[in-house]
């Protein structure tokens, strides 16, 4: 199996990529409902292949200021994970967890704030693939960006830049007061996209 | 007018025209220039080495290959290569954590393939603005050979 590929794997990859997003964003849904202690909805999150060059059109264009989560995952499975949603969305989840202390200008709470905002949304989804595949998943800490999309995204668009020409991520739309919509990209190691296939039975490993 | 080059893309332009790439984090923008007919190229090169990956279909991709190709592409446009001087910016590391990631430590390397690719090919590199954490947008005029580099929350700044 070594000379798989992104484009020969991501026809059944995206089929896994769906189910996790069903599952992932709803476990996401719940763990925020209780974090922010209100009332929120989902609606069918969509798997979106890009090719690089409109990986920036995403958005709004790859100067629009984001707020990025970045883990690394090791255990059965090793790669990472970007957890991605616009600046003003990210200040609107930090000021709901912490009431009116929260600031505009995203200093040291806000950020702590925002990195265990994507440290459970995140886990909803690891928790759903963990799942799924009866894998053993751990994620690292989150570190965090605010900056341009192109910027942040140019981490996952690099990794998946060995394999081929695409990146795949799923677009969760959750929602409270406002709609919220959500970037999750999950770059596995080559050798893990095979563990995470044979686990599921697609392909045999 | 004002030339796009996207995510492992390259474009070359003409004064008064000018070229720019948005949102540079990891990968490296770099600029070809040949002051004298004020004819330039850009590159925006996602990863260091082709070699050890396999090209596909898209030189401009990776730092060797990328250089190689927008050189010939500026000195198609009428660009002379024994005049030709380098600019780069880009290539900073957007994230850390706890794991020593290779990939995450990219940028420093996407900029180094660029480096000794330059002087493999006798081309001086003039200017840089590399490393650090965050992102750039970079546009170059090839009139007066200024590269301009905005970044969030930062004043803009030429090379």
């Amino acid at each position: 199996m070594s000379d798989l590929t992104l484009e020969s794997i991501s026809t059944q990859y995206f089929d896994v990529l769906k189910e996790l997003g069903n599952i992932g964003a709803g476990n996401a849904t719940t763990a925020l409902a209780s974090l922010l202690q209100c009332k929120v909805d989902m609606k069918v999150p969509q798997v979106l292949t890009l090719d690089f060059k409109d990986v920036g059109t995403l958005l709004g264009g790859e100067e629009q200021v984001m707020a990025g989560a970045y883990l690394a995952v090791e255990g059965d499975i090793t790669g990472s994970i970007l957890f991605l949603v616009k600046k003003d969305i990210a200040v609107h989840l930090v000021k709901k967890l912490m009431g009116d202390m929260a600031s505009e200008d995203f200093g040291e709470m806000e950020r702590s704030a925002f990195k265990e905002i994507s440290n459970i949304i995140t886990g909803s989804y690891l928790n759903a693939l963990a799942t799924l595949t009866n894998l053993t998943i751990y994620p690292s800490i989150p570190d965090l960006a605010i900056d341009m999309a192109g910027a942040i995204l140019s981490v996952p668009a690099i990794e998946f830049g060995i394999m081929g020409d695409k990146i795949l991520l799923i677009q969760s739309q959750i929602s409270d007061d406002i709609d919220i919509d959500g970037f999750f990209i999950m770059i596995p190691d080559m050798e893990s996209y095979e563990k995470i296939l044979s686990a599921l039975g697609i392909i045999s490993g | 007018m004002e030339v796009k080059v996207g995510m492992a893309d390259m474009n070359v332009c003409a004064s008064p025209d000018s070229i720019i790439t948005l949102g540079l984090g990891s990968c490296v923008g770099v600029v070809l220039y040949d002051p004298s007919t004020k004819i330039c190229g850009m590159v925006h090169v996602m990863l260091p080495d082709s070699t050890t990956i396999g090209v596909g279909n898209n030189p401009a991709k990776f730092a060797d290959t990328g250089v190689d190709a927008v050189l010939e592409m500026a000195i198609k446009k009428g660009a002379k290569r024994e005049r030709m001087v380098a600019k780069i910016a880009g290539g900073a590391q957007m994230f850390s954590v706890n794991k020593d990631s290779p990939m995450l430590r990219v940028g420093e390397r996407n900029v180094a393939a660029v480096k000794a690719k330059l002087k493999e090919l006798g081309i001086r590199l003039i200017a840089e603005d590399t490393g650090n954490n965050y992102g750039r947008t970079v546009i170059f005029y090839p009139e007066t050979g200024e590269y301009l580099i905005r970044a969030i929350g930062k004043e803009p700044m030429t090379i």
